[in-house]
């Protein structure tokens, strides 16, 4: 790690002017993967820009969603009276990220900010075109176990290591971004991108800019029938092999509405759109709820030691189906 | 014995208060930190380094690299060997260019504090002249080369691979990945010389006196100026059984700097620098009559080590001597490779061989449709197969039994697939844990003051198991003074000498030097208190140590209570503030008729889920055979922390170095996956409790190995029972049952 300097600005407007003022500075939210990120000499900040003074701790019911403050701890948001009633989806998948030591420090923030896990990208002796555009992408003919069997490139196959993401973009929610200016919002399956030819990339924020907060619709119908499933090589503190996101609307036994998304597979947590679709008006039966798996996985692509996840992800999306 | 006041570990407080200071607690005035660079490369040698930019940065005192360091006078002159294994011989640190694995320390920063130390060793650059290198059987395919080395012999018992002969038969091969002990906590070392020819080390280790000689060795010192100390040692599963090159490193750290050295490894270093299972293939072909009785066993193993070192840990013995069966075939091979040695993990050798052994006859068991216990049964060894010789004690049936009915072994429904619950596939599945017992040399001296307070000495370390309550409660049962007067001290090399921690023989080793030398200081009691006149007629003159009883702080006649003085007393009225013995303790000549083995019969149900292949071990019962234990709520807790790391082993363990680049890719704890609590049930520990007299007087064998080997087959087993599916390959993770 290298000797940064480090400020604690008690505006928003402050944090963000010295964001823009300095290229080599970054916002630390909780830290628990800012820090180990820099102590592994992967991302070295001169200047840390510490935003836990801000006032975005905060979860509000709005009309017609609840809106979550980017600085809301993890541990808070899954606890959440509100959240545990309308939103149990987002609720389950926090719970089943990391630990509670570290959901008690991380923010929704820095959730969706988290880089990849890929050994790859954190050994800095090793190529990865995330951390170094050129190198190569040591996963991809390397140990990838872990890695991307959709909308990967032949430039990086790494997955979006987020539990909460999951959620979110089942639950249609809504980023809020601060800049100088001004506010915009963007939704938050189009928050993260694909690898493409420019991996180095997660998402869309622009430098200089800050998430504020989440906004998520309180949809009541898919409040009863929710259900986060996290497949893991232990039964805690392991990041998902496959998760699945699922909520259903039903009525009778017909699918009015499906919500689904499916953490482990991709450079961002995939929805899948086209298996809600297929759902959607279709009677709740074991047969559909394959086919609707077999949709999701049309274009899915193993890499070797990863390949069982062809596998893994449609069982997955068939149990939470069952089970939901 | 039998006065045992008190369950609970004499340090347990100071540990979870954090009051007990582990290696890199220890405060040294004026100490600097030492951090380790590590090569890059995983074959060839360094031709040039570059460290001028990490002297000039803010505290750095030293940067020390081959072409620098001071000269270690116990290493070969002319630097490492460039060319393959010489044997048993560690590696030398910063004696030559050589690379032989990726990570390999290669210089040494020595700062004034561990951030800027830490800093400093990332700008330490070094150029290279790279050589292909291979870290895996895969990648190498058939270029390397077993090693020669007589110690290798095929071992042939009755027929060569007679098992093909046999009615029924199976062959089968297993695979064992590397798995990294990761002690919680971190391999260190704090160096501080006193002159040239003097130092002080506080050093991770379970074994101070051998340590002590390791250093002795490095730097040509005399004993008396190599004090080792370890009070207190957070875990080792036998990493810390040696004293390994980053040791040496904070030595010549101190040395060059003139100025007391500590050096921590990180998470990551942790992967390369102190050792770890090796990767082990397994072959074995098992055959027997249609009624059970083993005819034949071969079992062959391939394993890793590296290339300037023989690591050998024979996974293959265990085939020789657990059952009865006439012929018995082991091959072992050994092949050298880019990485560290391996070492010594919990269980060395037999956690690999039963791996296979106890899965293959779990296999048999299905193709002779017999009971696994009933196989093991009828294949019970009433004396040891290699030599006949008997058993000093082997209580393994009423292990099975204990176990078995423990956990309703009876009750279930044998057949695979057959048992569930909702939607969850239910399995049983058992496996047999076998470990030599042995006893060793230890000495160790007891003091009593005049204050009724007893001291019990000797030079070992306590990893973990609870040694210093196992041995106050053995001088605590003899000297009848209660388990809170009494102190045993540990931890320093200037004690009377005691055993390395490890193979299981603490217990038996220094439980014995513990014994002995309270005996003797019983006995000094007894002559003090013959003289005294409360016990003075003729007939107590003649007394014999055996007609006194000692309880509560008092000696007394054994017949008549009545009659009795405190040692507090009976020293002050012989002017005495204290008096003490030192005694010397080993394995008699009777010992060598006979041979001693601890078992453990492990029990687990699992739950497997069809759809996304997670396990779920539901219930643990073991049931152990390791003599008399001694002290029961630290023997429990041994038998859970073998479990546990049995359920690592078995679900999720797996060392992973990508052979492109020859480096680890899961080296820290969020990729290299250890049992967390929700990963574990509750595990029930049974002991058979049956006193071993003729290993030793304490009666105790040991259980630290047993109680993790045969746990993964047991698991393998169960989920087999579950499954119908055969997993041979560990970790068994889902994406295997799927
Ligand atoms: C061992 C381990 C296991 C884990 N397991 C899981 C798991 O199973 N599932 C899971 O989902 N996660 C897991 N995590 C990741 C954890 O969820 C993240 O580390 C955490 O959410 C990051 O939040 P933070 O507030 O600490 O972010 P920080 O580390 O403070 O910041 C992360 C990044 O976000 C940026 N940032 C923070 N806040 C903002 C903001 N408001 N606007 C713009 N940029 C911002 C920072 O600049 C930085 O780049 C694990 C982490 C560890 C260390």
């Amino acid at each position: 790690m290298i000797n940064f300097d480090y400020i604690k600005p008690a505006t928003q407007k402050a944090a963000i002017d010295a964001l823009n003022k300095d290229a080599t500075s970054q916002f630390i939210a909780g830290g628990t993967n800012l820090v180990d990120l820099m102590k592994r000499g992967v991302v070295s900040p001169q200047k840390l820009i510490d935003i836990n003074n801000l006032p975005l701790k905060s979860i509000e019911q709005q009309k017609g969603f609840i809106r979550i403050g980017a600085l809301t701890l993890n541990s808070d948001v899954a606890e959440h009276e509100l959240i545990r009633k309308k939103l149990p989806l987002l609720s389950q998948a926090l719970k089943a990220g990391a630990s509670p030591q570290l959901r008690n420090m991380a923010t929704v923030g820095g959730n969706m900010m988290q880089r990849t896990r890929c050994p790859y990208f954190y050994d800095t002796t090793m190529p990865c075109n995330k951390r170094q555009p050129g190198t190569g992408c040591g996963a991809l003919k390397g140990y990838n176990r872990m890695h991307a069997i959709l909308g990967a490139s032949d430039k990086c196959i790494a997955v979006h290591p987020s539990d909460m993401c999951v959620a979110l973009t089942a639950l249609d929610a809504t980023v809020v971004i601060s800049s100088r200016k001004g506010d915009r919002r963007i939704p938050f399956a189009d928050f993260h991108r694909l690898p493409g030819t420019t991996p180095e990339k997660d998402n869309n924020l622009q430098r200089g800019e800050m998430i504020t907060a989440i906004e998520v619709p309180d949809n009541n119908e898919f409040s009863k029938k929710a259900l986060y499933i996290k497949i893991r090589d232990r039964a805690s503190y392991a990041f998902a092999l496959i998760s699945v996101a699922a909520a259903l609307d039903i009525k009778g036994n017909t699918i009015q509405n499906a919500r689904l998304a499916m953490g482990g597979v991709a450079h961002k947590p995939w929805r899948l759109t086209g298996a809600e679709n297929f759902l959607k008006g279709k009677t709740a039966s074991l047969e559909n709820f394959n086919q609707a798996a077999a949709i999701s996985m049309k274009d899915a692509k193993g890499y070797g030691y990863n390949n069982f996840k062809l596998k893994l992800a449609p069982n997955t999306i068939v149990q939470t189906l069952k089970t939901v | 014995m039998g006065y045992f006041d008190d369950d609970d570990r004499v340090n347990g407080k100071a540990i979870v208060t954090g009051k007990a200071k582990f290696i890199a607690e220890h405060e040294v005035a004026n100490v600097t930190h030492g951090v380790i660079v590590g090569s890059t490369i995983a074959k060839g040698s360094i031709t040039a380094m570059d460290t001028k930019t990490a002297e000039r940065a803010p505290g750095v005192l030293a940067v020390i690299t081959h072409l620098n360091s001071p000269t270690v006078p116990g290493y070969d002159a002319g630097g490492n060997p460039v060319k393959g294994p010489t044997g048993g011989k560690g590696f030398q640190v910063f004696n030559g260019p050589a690379i032989y694995f990726n990570g390999q320390p290669i210089a040494l920063v020595v700062a004034d504090t561990f951030e800027r130390a830490t800093y400093a060793a990332s700008l330490v650059k070094s150029q290279y002249q790279k050589n292909e290198h291979t870290t895996n059987f895969d990648e190498a395919g058939k270029s390397v080369v077993a090693l020669e080395d007589a110690r290798y012999k095929d071992n042939i018992r009755g027929e060569v691979d007679g098992y093909k002969n046999a009615p029924v038969k199976i062959e089968a091969e297993y695979v064992v990945p590397i798995e990294v002990h990761n002690p919680m906590e971190l391999h260190a070392t704090i160096a501080l010389w006193e002159g040239d020819d003097k130092v002080i080390v506080y050093e991770k280790t379970q074994g101070v006196k051998s340590s002590q000689r390791s250093i002795m060795n490095a730097f040509k010192l005399k004993e008396e100026n190599v004090r080792v100390y370890a009070p207190f040692v957070g875990g080792g599963f036998g990493s810390a059984l040696r004293t390994w090159p980053h040791a040496i490193a904070a030595l010549i750290g101190a040395k060059k700097t003139g100025k007391p050295v500590k050096l921590v490894l990180s998470r990551d270093q942790m992967f390369t620098m102190v050792g770890y299972r090796p990767f082990t293939k397994q072959k074995i072909g098992i055959g027997a009559t249609a009624d059970g009785k083993l005819l034949g066993i071969t079992h062959e193993a391939d394993s890793i080590t590296s290339m300037y070192e023989v690591f050998n840990e024979r996974s293959v013995d265990v085939s020789r001597f657990l059952y009865a069966c006439p012929n018995v075939t082991t091959r072992y091979h050994v092949y050298p490779f880019n990485v560290s040695t391996p070492t010594w993990m919990r269980g060395p050798g037999e956690a690999t061989g039963t791996f296979a052994l106890e899965s293959a006859l779990d296999e048999l068991s299905y193709a002779l449709n017999l009971d696994p216990i009933e196989l093991r049964l009828r294949n019970y060894a009433e004396t040891d197969p290699q030599n006949g010789k008997p058993y000093s004690s082997k209580f393994l049936k009423e292990a099975y039994q204990l176990g078995a009915d423990k956990i309703g072994w009876k009750n279930r429904d044998s057949k695979p697939l057959s048992m569930k619950e909702g939607e969850w596939m239910v399995g049983y599945g058992m496996g047999t844990g076998v470990f030599g017992a042995g006893r060793g040399t230890a000495k160790a001296l007891a003091r009593i003051f005049a204050d009724g307070t007893l001291l019990v000495q000797s030079a070992v370390s306590d990893s973990g198991p609870g040694t210093a309550t196992a041995m106050t409660k053995i001088a605590s049962g003899i000297m009848g003074i209660p388990g809170n007067k009494v102190t045993f001290e540990l931890g320093d090399s200037s004690l009377p000498p005691g055993p390395t921690q490890g193979g299981s023989t603490t217990t038996s080793t220094l439980g014995s030097a513990v014994y002995d030398v309270s005996m003797a200081l019983k006995n000094k009691l007894v002559e003090l208190a013959k003289e005294n006149s409360i016990f003075h007629t003729t007939e107590i003159h003649s007394a014999k140590a055996e007609d006194f009883v000692l309880e509560n702080g008092n000696i007394m006649l054994a017949s008549n209570r009545n009659k009795k003085i405190s040692y507090t007393d009976l020293l002050k009225q012989n002017n005495l503030n204290q008096l003490e013995v030192t005694e010397e303790s080993k394995g008699n000549e009777e010992m060598k008729k006979y041979v001693a083995y601890s078992y453990a019969v492990h029990f687990v149900k699992v739950l497997v889920h069809p759809a996304t292949g997670v396990v779920k071990i539901n219930r643990v019962v073991t049931a152990t055979d390791g003599g008399k234990i001694i002290s029961p709520k630290t023997a429990e807790s041994q038998m859970i922390g073998g479990v546990v790391g049995g359920i690592g082993m078995a679900l999720m363990e797996e060392g992973v170095i990508d052979n492109r680049y020859g480096r680890w890719v899961n080296n820290n704890f969020a990729d290299y996956h250890v049992p967390v609590h929700a990963d574990v049930p509750h595990i029930e520990a049974l002991f058979v409790n049956k006193p071993d007299l003729i290993l030793n007087p304490t009666g105790a064998k040991g259980i630290g190995e047993v109680a993790l080997i045969g746990f993964a087959a047991a698991v393998a087993n169960a989920i087999y029972h579950a499954t119908g599916k055969r997993i041979r390959e560990l970790p068994i993770t889902p994406d295997k049952l799927i």
